[in-house]
């Protein structure tokens, strides 16, 4: 294991915890997606592009989306009397 | 239950779940130590026996293609259960008004993001039609290739607002994506019953390694996946977008 393996592996530990004690679930998701961008660039750093893409894709940017808009009509129907 | 006794069950909890985690993890081969035979097998193989360069394709498209046609039927069941769901009740109008949080106006997309995403967008699918097409040859392949085409249609909608991004993303246009792309899978399986093999077997000539047709089955199938997944990405898409627009039903009843 090399320095910027260790160092990725610290850093999507910490994105991980971060999301999990992420006070709002708006800061939570885009937190989720700061953890999909660092393992996506971890998989591509252990030799598994195939990976890598796919969660770039799914983990960093659909996952996060869908979640923004889901909080985004939940919040509009709460405020309706 | 009182708190004290809540204590003692979350301890004994976490207690046994890191004894577990501590056997299995000091049980794992050394970092980098690949133990099995089977993945080394695979890329010693695959490029002689079905003259593709991916060997991931190999094992997705035909060593176990039945394992990914069954995913790939997974994403399809889920895609048409989130638009039985979420279908709007009458006519779909394609230029509902937002809706509204008190004290947050809704501000146009700046220059800055226009621009970059109307830049964005060509290179993002031309990037993602390549990622499909060479799938058998290098990293990548139909789902993520496929993953990066749906993506491309929310840059359209975040550079250019919502009615255009309702026009260039029909949704016809995707049920019939994602329902031609798993066909293609499918029957791509059958065509092996037919020549006279067994289901998903490998019958089209398998071509040139390197070149974008090696592979035999597997670039249809890939090509299936890629058509399936990117259609099925941008309905997805498009049927949470459109939740934050005024639903007809609470506007005119």
């Amino acid at each position: 294991m090399n320095v910027l393996q260790m160092a990725l592996f610290l850093a999507v530990a910490a994105a991980g915890t971060l999301t999990v004690l992420a006070p709002s679930p708006s800061r939570q998701v885009l937190l989720f997606s700061l953890y999909g961008t660092l393992l996506t660039i971890l998989f591509a750093l252990i030799e598994a592009p195939d990976v890598a893409l796919s969660e770039l894709a799914v983990g960093a940017a659909a996952s996060p989306l869908m979640l923004l808009v889901a909080l985004a009509s939940v919040r509009v129907r709460e405020k309706k009397p | 239950m009182k708190i004290r006794a809540r204590l003692v069950v979350c301890l004994v909890g976490i207690v046994g779940l890191a004894a577990i985690l501590f056997t299995g993890i000091s049980g794992l081969p050394g970092y980098g130590h690949y133990p099995g035979p089977y993945g080394d097998y695979i890329n010693a193989l695959a490029p002689y026996q079905r003259h593709v360069t991916n060997a991931v394709s190999a094992v997705n498209f035909d060593y176990r293609g039945l394992d990914t046609l069954g995913e790939e039927f997974i994403l399809f069941a889920a895609v048409a259960g989130l638009v039985l769901l979420l279908r709007s009740p009458g006519v779909e109008a394609e230029d509902r008004p937002p809706i509204e949080i008190p004290n947050r106006p809704i501000e146009p997309a700046s220059d800055g993001v226009r621009w970059l995403t109307f830049g964005l967008v060509a290179v993002v699918n031309l990037f993602g039609t390549y990622m499909v097409l060479h799938g058998n040859t290098t990293p990548g392949g139909g789902f993520q290739g496929g993953a990066i085409l749906g993506t491309a249609s929310m840059m359209v909608y975040l550079g250019a607002g919502y009615r255009t991004y309702r026009r260039s993303t029909a949704k016809q246009a995707t049920e019939i994506g994602k329902s031609l792309g798993a066909g293609i899978y499918a029957l791509t399986g059958l065509a092996g019953m037919v020549a006279g093999g067994a289901f998903l077997q490998n019958v089209l000539p398998l071509g040139r390694r390197e070149s974008l047709l090696s592979g035999g089955t597997i670039p249809v199938i890939n090509f299936g996946v890629g058509l399936e997944v990117a259609a099925g990405f941008a309905l997805l898409f498009l049927q949470f977008i459109k939740e934050t627009r005024k639903q007809p039903s609470v506007e005119e009843k």
